[in-house]
């Protein structure tokens, strides 16, 4: 049993004493700011992401992992409470969830969806133990023209199967690869788009793009929406859900994380894909329909299910193939090459404790989740009341510190203004930023890997067609796109 | 008539991927064997005019034709903000740099009252120093002049 086996070492590993502690900093801080209205789990990431910079790596991610739950999970409180989604998947934890507090099952609808999550995570985190290790040693036998179809395949995925316009999609991936590029090549040494700024040298830094495009530009969408009002606190006495309702729950949580275990293996979906699909399927299940939208428990536990387990194997691409699925995911991988470690197969055979003990932190955090945040809902719950006008200029503050401290230098901070100001017009554009921040992560490791794979086969562009692997991504890349863009034709 | 947004992003993608084979046309294109530094840019800025440019055409056979509501006054404050503070932190220290950027940033805000701004401006500061400074032991002075 070698997967018990290097379970045991991870558990080993996120279990000390230090690990444990940056696991509960991690779901604490997580959930506090992700419970804010208006900060999604993207945007707090972004803003704790500098937090971990001077923590060794496998501290740094393991903190990282639990900012992520936490975030999701303070998300999911906001949601149910105010009826004001942080990010779309919680989108559909509103539909059910708040219809849930209207009717005075605040409590019950928290805690079913904190039970429902950490299901799918303990399953989640067995599927990454099983499914891991085979993937990584498939992941071996890519060559550089594989890998290049395989992140062709996420990026096009990311485009078109986010919420909104797909070839906006495409247009923000082809710019995320440009603004990636900037800086001096590798191979030949020669700076680009650098605008003779020697700060551009080494590229324009993650946390730049990332804080500027999410977090700068949702504090400006949020001052232009009223404030939003915090209702139906007053059912949060009574938290236990009846066992009727949590017979009702089971079933629908368990096929909640099926759909969202599928989702978040495949590069590009995600969280947001899952949550609708599962809350789709059991409507369709149902057998009183009408029940959805007036609080049906199964509509608030399969998509809270679904989500948590999405997000759960969105890690095993992002582990061992190094693409990430997600904008979360593109924010661990940055962490992940910030501390130094190359992402791909090589990591779970040379940094096995990195590997296991990320994945058995990440359980221990669920579990965190479940035993720090059921008592304190009320804590979270004062928190809602505090208004925007008072929040907003300390999220500021940290994305001007999280930023100068990542080089001690001015230039990042006004660089993520510039980002602040292009991610606000593009989101008034209606074009998802996400795929964007997927581009800038891989296009030098595309760039790279194209340029290895023409090598090879001695300028021969037909290699991506010819290598099965590559034959296979190419395919599903061009099915996706066709079928997207002829569904497209059809709806205008 | 308003602009269509499809029509100013469509338009907005075109300049830019215009702008990176401009800037990029100096960079050697190689062959596809061997690929220079210009290769992949001038590919993604040539897709990134395409896109554009579908975009930008599309919308001509749409009828949803709104103004988009754009907030600048409130971009702009917090523009400022963050400027301020990286002009002010390497020059004068931590402590004064927020003491300039909460009330800048708090200016983005409907509705601005003095008294709680200036309160939300000594509490912060205080916290920054605390954690930032004492906690995380960055290299930062609080005062530096």
């Amino acid at each position: 049993m070698e997967m018990l086996e290097s379970l045991a070492l991870g558990f080993g590993v996120a279990a000390s004493a230090q690990n444990l502690i940056y696991c509960f900093a991690g779901v604490a801080l997580g959930t506090l700011i992700g419970v804010l209205p208006g900060i999604g789990p993207l945007t707090t990431i972004g803003l704790l992401f500098p937090l971990t910079f001077y923590l060794p790596p496998l501290p740094a991610l393991i903190m990282l992992a639990g900012i992520y739950y936490g975030a999701q999970y303070g998300g999911a409180i906001t949601s149910i409470l105010v009826n004001l989604p942080g990010e779309t998947a919680s989108a559909v934890t509103c539909l059910e969830g708040y219809a849930m507090a209207r009717g005075g099952r605040a409590g019950a609808a928290l805690a079913l969806a904190a039970l429902a999550s950490f299901l799918a995570g303990c399953l989640g985190t067995l599927l990454i133990a099983l499914a891991g290790p085979p993937l990584g040693e498939w992941a071996l036998a890519f060559g550089p023209a594989d890998y290049f179809s395989l992140m062709l395949m996420g990026l096009v995925g990311s485009a078109v199967l986010t919420q909104g316009d797909a070839v906006k999609g495409l247009a923000m991936v082809a710019l995320g690869l440009l603004i990636g590029l900037v800086g001096t090549d590798v191979n030949s040494g020669v700076p680009r788009y650098d605008f003779d700024i020697p700060e551009l040298f080494d590229g324009i830094g993650f946390t730049v793009l990332a804080v500027g495009l999410f977090a700068v530009a949702e504090i400006v969408t949020n001052l232009e929406r009223p404030q939003p009002h915090v209702g139906y606190t007053a059912a949060l006495r009574r938290i236990l859900p009846s066992a009727q309702e949590l017979q009702l729950a089971f079933w629908p949580a368990l096929r909640g994380t099926g759909v969202g275990a599928f989702f978040g293996l495949l590069p590009g979906t995600g969280p947001a894909l899952s949550s609708f699909a599962a809350y789709i399927l059991e409507k369709k299940l149902a057998r009183e329909p009408q029940r959805f939208g007036q609080g049906a428990v199964e509509g608030l536990t399969a998509p809270e299910a679904a989500n948590n387990a999405a997000a759960q194997t969105s890690f095993i691409p992002t582990l061992t193939l190094g693409i990430p699925g997600t904008a979360v995911m593109t924010l661990m991988l940055g962490a992940m090459v910030m501390q130094g470690i190359t992402p791909g197969p090589q990591v779970m055979s040379e940094k096995p404790e990195l590997f296991w003990g990320i994945v058995a932190s990440m359980w221990i955090g669920n579990l965190m989740l479940l035993v720090l945040n059921l008592p304190l809902v009320g804590v979270w719950v004062r928190l809602l009341r505090v208004p925007y006008r008072w929040l907003f200029p300390s999220v500021v503050m940290f994305c001007c510190i999280g930023n100068y401290a990542v080089n001690n230098n001015p230039v990042d901070v006004y660089l993520c203004a510039g980002f602040g100001v292009l991610g606000y017009v593009l989101v008034k554009l209606e074009c998802e930023p996400a795929p964007l921040l997927l581009g800038y992560v891989l296009g030098p490791l595309m760039e790279e890997y194209l340029r290895r794979a023409m090598l090879l086969s001695r300028g021969d562009p037909s290699v991506f067609f010819t290598r099965p692997i590559s034959l296979a991504f190419m395919l599903v890349t061009v099915v996706v796109l066709v079928l997207v863009l002829k569904g497209f034709r059809a709806r205008t | 008539v308003p602009l269509h947004r499809d029509v100013i992003a469509g338009t907005l993608f075109v300049l830019i991927g215009a702008a990176a084979l401009i800037l990029g046309r100096r960079y050697p294109i190689g062959t596809a064997m061997h690929m220079g530094p210009g290769y992949f840019p001038a590919v993604l800025g040539t897709v990134l005019m395409l896109l554009g440019a579908w975009i930008g055409l599309r919308a001509f056979r749409r009828r949803d034709w709104t103004a988009v509501g754009w907030g600048w006054k409130p971009l702009a404050w917090i523009v400022a903000s963050m400027l301020s503070f990286g002009f002010v932190m390497p020059r004068f220290g931590l402590i004064p740099a927020l003491a300039l950027m909460f009330p800048l940033a708090a200016a983005a805000g409907r509705e601005f009252a003095f008294r709680e701004v200036l309160l939300i401006t000594v509490l912060m500061c205080v916290a920054a120093a605390g954690i930032f400074v004492y906690g995380l032991k960055l290299p930062y002075r609080l005062f530096a002049f």
